[in-house]
């Protein structure tokens, strides 16, 4: 027979019972299957349930912008395309741009519609990359393969044409590269385009939109995937606008906003695309934007190659270029986000002051907004979706 | 969870199926070799006689992988009375692919016609010292030079 | 020699022998199968070089060179239990050959029990023991978050197995292995057309117990760097290396048995024509073998299930499916 007294006397001692759980820290360390590069995560752990992550940047970093102000325009031409190592073409294009605009050269056309080509092809190619990466941090592995056999082809197409899979090199102040050498001989063998480059990235077209198909099939409609993808993550467009993160991620979350549609520079007002946009911007959102948006490059380099004008692929331009003094910013829309050169030249061979600003360093820096109180399996999901790369954050 | 469980975990299988039964993209190497196209960036060749020290590819390369030293030598004029000429050698034409990005400046700055890409990729040692190609080794690339492919019409 | 071959002692020796041999040239054969099974599915070719052609050696050379490898034990690792849990794990999937019959009669099994699937069921958690003392004794944070995940994992998953076991056993009538092939014999169609459910519960079970995608988290590769096996080198993580495969083995040997009917149609007749007992064999592994490619098949093709996915399909879908499924079963056998 307990009376009030005993009855709140026991309640308040099973309150104040509890159990501690203390959190660790587990360092997802630089050395890690899946951080796409060497990122450091210092996370603190409550079971399997992340409280805090902080990201630790810098393990990549190389000095690009140190390094651009003792090197000439072409030297840094081959050091750029190094920046975001999956898509090697696009990280040329805004840079030689920069240079031109404040040298007031003007490329030809035919060098305007062959950029354009190698950087839909670039992105292409990133694409065809994250669409085999993020399965294998969810567990299958059979995706990779698939992706990494039709992106061959994509890079033997861009090795014919340039000489380089990876870190084509092919832009030149003024244009394109046009000429093999400077000798006499070398001068003769124009690097234009070879006998059945039309027919093969016609080909090769058509073999990474059947993969894409066959990607569909065996990732989109899985279950597992879809319970893995869905609602995980979910980025609402004002915090993504607020974080400055660009690219495919920004689109995914439902905000139309793709700078290709607004670039003068290359003629992607004479091609007809559509600009894919996701509706909740959860990591599925991410990927499927990502998938619609190989076929919408492949559908523009399709029409791309018929539309090449024919002409010369150098403007004039001496033969020792020395920009004059200014300050432009140009941007570009990468396969990872917006890539923005801002160049400052004092008259030299080279810059006075180049910053690049990467896609993937603003992407990255709302992990912490977007980790906290996810599970450890989510926060490998999240980061893969976000596809970034280590190259390109630290630069 | 259940009701949909058939079909899109089991169309997924199907792909896998279907490629098991196709044949493998896979490239036998050791007995079956890749060949690039004739403009890939493999090796530089030199051709020593075209060569005439003048540094331009040493001073433009990114990296500064290129070693040249050369000295001046006079050869006996053309006709009699007439002037010296003078004439520059190579002593020392070290391309160090250790450091080398193959970004092809060299190539193409060269007025010279003396250095050339070649599509060969099979060089690497076991030590570094030997990536260090000297000049005679450049010169026996040069037979691996292919012509240039013809062009689109 | 018919003499010999009666005496008990002999035959027990024999019979625990050709067991010990088993285990690890039927983890080995399945290995092999699963490198080269799951290339040709990612359109490329598995092993190649070594032994010829076909690469058959691949997993031999891979055996001797964990055996010659330095055996690591980490400074603050619990040093008794990480060295015995591999053992553990390997005891488990040895023990379960005891039971399984090969054929109909005496010579193909090793010791038909009375209480056969109990007795095979009870022996397989003592895996889960092993796994969650490889994950306690590295001193690893990644491993011990591996091995509590192993160990939620399997207990979750060990329930439904049994339940799913139960429909088959009461439909037989009796627990030992042989009894009950010979029960799907005497009923005319193996126990996969009425039990299709339990069947279909089983095999993710299996897939659950012997942590494969999509049930890998334990050894999440992508997250955990192979979670509790993290310490492991040389000849112990050669042990657990080969008891996965063994565990495949002998789960799709007990599925067989339960489900597709074993040995049969060995020791009975078909259509009037007595099919030979030491045909049983053969069409025992042939069954064994559909089930391991159908195994191997679903790891390459779909992604892991996260662990409190894992958890509520388990226990909210797995365990009332089966318990439905037993009192169906049981209803209709007391109408019929």
């Amino acid at each position: 027979m307990l009376d009030q007294h005993a009855i709140r006397q026991l309640s308040e001692v099973s309150v104040s019972v509890e159990i501690e759980t203390p959190e660790m820290t587990l360092n997802i360390g630089p050395q890690h299957p899946s951080t796409h590069g060497v990122l450091r995560l210092v996370a603190k752990v409550d079971g399997e349930r992340i409280t805090d992550v902080d990201p630790k940047l810098g393990y990549m970093h190389r000095g690009y912008e140190k390094l651009s102000e003792v090197r000439t325009y072409p030297q840094i031409m081959a050091l750029v395309n190094r920046i975001d190592w999956t898509s090697g073409y696009a990280n040329e294009v805004p840079f030689v741009v920069a240079a031109e605009r404040l040298l007031g050269v003007e490329p030809p056309e035919r060098a305007k519609w062959i950029r354009l080509i190698l950087t839909e092809m670039a992105r292409v190619s990133a694409h065809l990359l994250f669409m085999g990466s993020f399965p294998l941090e969810l567990g299958a592995t059979t995706p990779l393969m698939f992706s990494l056999r039709d992106r061959e082809r994509v890079l033997d197409v861009m090795e014919s044409l340039t000489g380089g899979r990876f870190h084509p090199n092919f832009n030149r102040i003024g244009g394109v590269k046009p000429a093999a050498g400077a000798g006499k001989e070398m001068k003769k063998q124009v690097q234009d385009l070879p006998a059945g480059f039309l027919a093969e990235t016609r080909d090769a077209m058509v073999k990474v939109r059947s993969t894409c198909d066959e990607l569909e099939q065996l990732i989109m409609g899985n279950e597992i995937f879809l319970a893995r993808t869905k609602g995980i993550g979910i980025l609402p467009p004002d915090v993504a606008v607020s974080y400055g993160v660009t690219g495919p991620n920004l689109r995914a979350s439902g905000v139309p906003f793709d700078l290709r549609t607004m670039t003068d520079y290359l003629p992607y007002d004479q091609v007809d695309f559509e600009v894919p946009i996701g509706e909740q911007g959860d990591s599925f959102d991410r990927w499927w934007v990502r998938l619609q948006e190989i076929r919408q490059a492949t559908r523009i380099v399709d029409q791309a190659v018929d539309k090449i004008p024919a002409g010369p692929l150098l403007a004039k331009v001496p033969k020792i270029i020395k920009v004059p003094k200014g300050e432009t910013y140009v941007r570009a829309e990468n396969p990872k986000g917006i890539m923005g050169y801002y160049l400052v030249s004092e008259g030299g061979q080279g810059p006075y002051r180049l910053k690049i600003r990467s896609a993937s360093f603003s992407n990255l820096s709302m992990l912490p907004w977007i980790l906290e109180g996810v599970l450890i399996p989510d926060l490998l999901a999240v980061m893969g979706s976000l596809d970034f790369v280590l190259g390109d954050v630290d630069r | 969870m259940a009701r949909t469980i058939i079909p899109g975990m089991i169309k997924g299988m199907s792909v896998t199926l279907r490629t098991l039964f196709t044949k493998p993209v896979t490239v036998n190497y050791p007995v079956v070799k890749e060949q690039p196209h004739p403009r890939a960036r493999g090796v530089i060749a030199l051709d020593q006689e075209a060569c005439t020290v003048c540094m331009l590819c040493a001073r433009s390369c990114p990296d500064w992988c290129i070693y040249i030293e050369g000295h001046k030598e006079e050869q006996p004029p053309t006709s009699p009375g007439g002037r010296v000429r003078v004439r520059s050698e190579l002593d020392r034409f070290d391309i160090d692919y250790a450091l080398c990005m193959y970004c092809g400046i060299c190539v193409e700055v060269c007025p010279f016609d003396a250095l050339f890409w070649s599509p060969e990729y099979e060089y690497s040692e076991y030590e570094m010292g030997e990536m260090l190609h000297q000049k005679d080794k450049l010169q026996d690339w040069l037979e691996t030079v292919p012509d240039a492919p013809p062009l689109e019409p | 020699m018919e003499g010999l071959l009666e005496n008990f002692w002999v035959l027990l020796v024999l019979k625990l022998a050709v067991v010990a041999l088993l285990v690890p040239v039927a983890g080995l054969i399945i290995g092999y199968g699963e490198l080269k099974i799951s290339a040709h599915m990612q359109a490329r070719v598995g092993p190649y070089f070594a032994g010829g052609r076909f690469g058959w050696a691949q997993l031999i050379a891979d055996g001797i060179k964990f055996f010659q490898k330095e055996d690591i034990i980490p400074e603050n690792a619990d040093r008794p239990v990480f060295r015995w849990a591999p053992t553990l794990v390997m005891l488990s999937s040895v023990s379960l050959f005891v039971v399984i019959p090969f054929g109909p009669g005496d010579p193909f099994v090793v010791r038909d029990l009375e209480l056969g699937i109990f007795y095979a069921l009870a022996v397989s958690s003592i895996g889960t023991l092993g796994i969650l003392m490889a994950g306690w004794s590295s001193s690893n944070k990644y491993s011990l978050i591996g091995g509590l995940r192993a160990a939620g994992q399997l207990i979750a998953y060990e329930l439904p197995m049994v339940l799913s076991v139960v429909g088959v056993v009461v439909l037989a009538g009796t627990m030992s292995l042989s009894g009950i092939v010979e029960a799907q014999i005497a009923f005319g169609m193996p126990y996969i057309v009425p039990q299709v459910v339990a069947f279909v519960i089983f095999m993710i079970c299996a897939l659950a117990e012997m942590n494969r995608i999509p049930f890998d988290m334990p050894i999440a590769e992508s997250e955990l760097t192979t979670g509790f096996l993290t310490e492991y080198t040389g000849f112990r993580f050669l042990f657990f290396f080969l008891a996965e495969f063994a565990n495949m083995f002998v789960f799709a040997a007990i599925a067989t048995t339960l489900f597709l009917g074993g040995y049969a149609p060995a020791g009975s007749e078909v259509f009037g024509i007595a099919v030979p007992a030491l045909a049983g064999p053969v069409f025992m592994v042939a069954k064994m073998a559909l089930l391991v490619f159908v195994m191997i098949w679903v790891r390459w093709t779909w992604p892991r299930l996260r662990e409190d996915q894992l958890q509520t399909f388990a226990w909210k879908w797995l365990v009332p499916i089966s318990v439905a499924n037993i009192v169906v079963t049981a209803a209709v056998k007391v109408v019929f």
